[in-house]
């Protein structure tokens, strides 16, 4: 049966990159003894399938992964023996098991939400809480992204599904987060920037993923997002 | 849908050394912000001893070595001393903690190492001895041993370089001979003890000096004849004694065992649960030092093994499991162990390693069952291309054995097979190099003979053939013998190259071999005396380190210090050594005696083997510490 778990990253592990993340859990579901199934062949690796890759630095409070399992005890029970297996700051919040024909984590996933600041000394010159509502209302907002083989214009506007500022200086954005239109928050922020002519001083946003939405509407239908375990039910 | 973030809890960075903006800089942050599994942290106000425990490399070389493992284990499992770990900042960091003057830190508390009570530093090959500076200098403690009041910590070095010490003899306190799990709780115990009755530093290594396998440097002095060898050697303070003799843990199966590892979040060189079968082996090749050294042969209680395999499995969650030893082959339980490996990983999709294995039926038979033959390849190490110059060297692998071992496995559905040879050992002649390139053929040949055209669905044989350079070593019996400069080393190389392009299956052999430069100067640091001390420091303050590192090596750099400090390649090097010469390292008792080795070198010029531990005791001297295979059921 295929089994969601939904975990925060925090503290100093948010400088280990994905693939290390992947690696971890690896050695995490083996010492936690969790009933993983593998693949055939000569080196068999764990049925594992994880949403939408967390960049170094950033921190979250909605990852998610899928594995697949022969057998199963009971949401509590796993979630605890994975969190005991695990470090500070890789927390488990959620198994669920996931409905037959669910789609895995990562085709699923079509949206991501933040919450963004500016490091202390390295804000925009400009008031950037009350022009924001501004650069949203643009019709389009387009950017060049540059990649392996030329440069790509792209409009930023569709895949922002919403963008606040809030009094506290936040900036909370719920953007495309599916493999076709990944947007970035980095992106977003420069776009809004470059709008004023200036540039993003160099590391000088603390980015934090809120969660990773699924879109439960029919198709042609107005986006229905919730969050990639919604769809689960605890296994009791 | 806008969740609350406490931001204090999400990116606080008070337990981290470096700063976001540098974490974000430099490459693998994950190797600077410890936090692993396993990782062993400790309330600082209730330890009485901090102890840095350092592999000077970078952090994917060190967490792969074992040593570390045990010792940071054993350390931690003492109530009151914390043990933390520091490797070698890479490069990209080391240029911004000297800009921004941050001191260099342990993993686990992310605390500056200048701080604590004891730098432990492993030396594993004599290539790291730069880092060894580069380490002390960002710690911000000074470089010489001399200069550390009582303010710095107590630099100990261990590991098979320590087996001679003394060129780098001026950069540390104490030298730690021999295995560190029998003496270490005294040393903590006696620093202790000076520690609360206020003892000086010079006080506390004099005590320390006394106790077994410790050498202190500065209790010893040094005199040289005109021609630059040693005229004399010996303790300048009353009641230090004039010879160490090595330590070795004689019970192997009930000493400390790591049973959880630090798991690291990067992969790195050894990414799996290592399992210590044995310690020494009963070959005695004569140019191989670890043979030496860990005399005698020890072998780990099957029974103690396949617990420690279950437990640590299960305690890292690692994927692989690999034995270690000398030579896997000659551990007497190696079936039933391997049986039971087998068993147990199959379940739960562990993979085997199986370093060091003789070819044979038997290993063939074990290899098909744990790797995937089509992807694995055999590795035979002959070491010379003739059995005269395998005789001269001791290494007990015949012609016959490799072509019948390859032909079985060919049969099996190999196709590849590694080969590993030195060249410039004593006595090497053109027939010998020549030898290197038809051993290669032969074992092509012996594929097509063997393996008909229909059979031979996983594609045509593949050899590589690899050489390095011969580098002798103190405490082998060609410890005297002269070392080839780099235009011999590399004439050698030329030649090996030429024969097997002459071969007629030379389409299929594949030839490397390693940079000549790097060779000659670690065969100067091997057999080196005190005053390469001053060459060391002299390459490091040039601005090299990372010597190991082939990209990082500068040769010209070590020729120009070695001139300033009036010092020659060839007196280190190319130099044949008179048996009677004072050698730097004759104050250190390894266990095998100078009679032994002289014999070995004897015997190596005449071209005559000595037969193994198990078939025939050569007296080497190992016996005094009373275990062992010295003692086992002999036939």
């Amino acid at each position: 049966m295929k089994v969601r778990i939904k975990f925060k990253k925090y503290g100093p592990v948010r400088f280990i990159g994905h693939l290390d993340v992947m690696r971890f859990f690896q050695k995490c579901i083996r010492r936690a003894e969790i009933d993983i199934a593998y693949s055939q062949g000569f080196s068999p690796h764990q049925i594992m399938s994880f949403a939408a890759p967390l960049g170094v630095g950033l921190t979250s409070d909605g990852e998610y992964m899928d594995i697949e399992c022969h057998s199963v005890t009971t949401s509590q029970d796993m979630m605890k023996r994975l969190n005991d297996a695990s470090v500070y700051g890789i927390e488990v919040v959620s198994v669920k098991e996931l409905p037959d024909g669910a789609g895995n984590a990562m085709a699923s996933v079509a949206a991501a939400s933040y919450t963004v600041r500016f490091r202390e000394g390295r804000e925009p010159g400009f008031d950037y809480i009350r022009e924001l509502p501004a650069f949203m209302a643009q019709e389009s907002i387009m950017i060049t992204k540059e990649t392996k083989k030329s440069t790509l214009e792209i409009d930023l506007k569709p895949g922002i599904y919403e963008c606040k500022a809030f009094e506290d200086k936040s900036i909370y954005m719920l953007v495309d987060a599916s493999s076709a239109g990944n947007i970035k928050p980095v992106q977003v922020i420069e776009a809004f920037l470059a709008g004023h002519g200036e540039t993003l001083q160099e590391n000088a946003l603390l980015i934090h993923r809120n969660d990773t939405y699924t879109n439960v509407a029919k198709k042609n239908k107005r986006r229905r997002l919730v969050p990639l375990d919604a769809i689960g039910t605890d296994i009791e | 849908m806008i969740s609350f973030v406490f931001w204090k809890d999400v990116f606080m960075n008070t337990k981290l050394a470096l700063s976001d903006d540098i974490l974000m800089k430099i490459e693998k942050p994950a190797r600077y912000i410890g936090n692993e599994v396993n990782a062993v942290v400790k309330d600082k106000d209730k330890v009485n001893v901090r102890f840095a425990m350092c592999f000077p490399d970078v952090y994917e070389i060190g967490m792969s070595h074992l040593g570390i493992q045990i010792l940071y284990g054993m350390f931690n499992e003492m109530e009151d001393v914390w043990c933390e770990r520091v490797y070698s900042p890479w490069v990209d960091l080391d240029k911004i903690m000297r800009e921004e003057n941050i001191p260099l830190f342990g993993l686990e508390s992310q605390e500056p190492i200048k701080d604590f009570d004891f730098l432990g530093i492993t030396i594993q090959y004599e290539m790291c001895y730069t880092n060894i500076l580069q380490v002390l200098d960002l710690a911000q403690i000074p470089l010489l041993a001399k200069d550390r009041d009582e303010s710095y910590p107590i630099v100990i070095g261990g590991g098979p370089c320590t087996y001679n010490p003394e060129p780098i003899a001026d950069f540390f306190d104490i030298f730690y001979i021999g295995e560190g799990e029998t003496q270490y709780k005294t040393l903590l115990d006696t620093y202790k003890e000076c520690k609360s009755e206020g003892l000086s530093r010079e006080e506390f290594l004099y005590r320390a000096s006394q106790i077994p396998g410790m050498y202190v440097p500065r209790f010893y002095d040094v005199t040289y004849n005109e021609d630059g060898t040693i005229s004399s050697f010996a303790p300048n303070r009353e009641g230090v004694p004039a010879t160490v003799l090595k330590e070795v843990e004689m019970n192997v199966s009930d000493t400390y065992y790591p049973m959880k590892p630090v798991v690291p979040y990067i992969k790195c060189t050894q990414d799996r649960v290592v399992l210590e079968i044995q310690r020494g082996c009963i070959r005695g090749c004569r140019f191989c030092q670890a043979g030496q050294l860990y005399r005698p042969v020890r072998e780990r209680d099957v029974e103690v093994l396949k617990k420690y395999a279950v437990e640590m499995l299960k305690n890292t969650g690692h994927e692989e499991i690999s034995l270690s030893s000398l030579s896997s082959s000659d551990y007497s339980k190696l079936p039933e162990l391997i049986d039971f490996l087998i068993e147990e990983c199959n379940n739960k999709k562990i993979n085997i390693s199986l370093p060091s294995l003789r070819i044979d039926a038997f290993s063939l038979d074990v290899m098909s069952k744990v790797q995937d033959v089509r992807k694995s390849s055999l590795t035979f190490a002959p070491e010379a291309g003739t059995q005269r110059l395998r005789d001269v060297i001791n290494k007990g692998l015949t012609e016959e054995q490799i072509l019948s071992g390859s032909a079985m496995a060919f049969k099996g559905g190999w196709t590849r097979v590694k080969l590993y040879f030195m060249l410039g050992h004593p006595t090497e002649t053109d027939e010998d190099i020549e030898g290197i390139a038809q051993l290669s053929n032969a074992i092509a040949a012996t594929f097509f003979e063997v393996v008909p055209k229909e059979e031979r669905k996983n594609g045509k044989v593949q050899i590589v053939t690899s050489t390095s350079f011969f580098v002798p070593k103190p405490f082998t019996p060609f410890q005297w013998a002269p070392q080839c400069t780099k235009e011999e080393f590399l004439d050698k190389a030329y030649k090996t190259k030429r024969a097997i392009a002459s071969q007629l299956n030379q389409k299929h052999i594949k030839y490397n071999y390693h940079e000549a430069d790097a060779s000659v100067l670690e065969g100067v640091l091997a057999r080196g005396d005190r005053r390469l001390a001053a060459v060391i420091q002299k390459v490091y303050e040039k601005g090299c380190f990372y010597d190991a590192w082939s990209e990082f090596f500068k040769n010209d750099v070590w020729l120009e210090a070695m001139e300033e400090c009036g010092l020659e390649i060839a007196f280190y090097a190319s130099r044949e050594r008179n048996t009677e010469e004072i050698l730097p390292w004759d104050f250190i008792d390894a266990g095998v005696t100078k009679e032994f080795l002289k014999r070995e070198w004897a015997k190596a010029q005449e071209g005559i083997v000595s037969e193994n531990c198990k078939l025939k005791c050569q007296g080497c001297g190992a016996a005094r510490f009373g275990g062992g295979i010295c003692f086992e059921g002999k036939n």
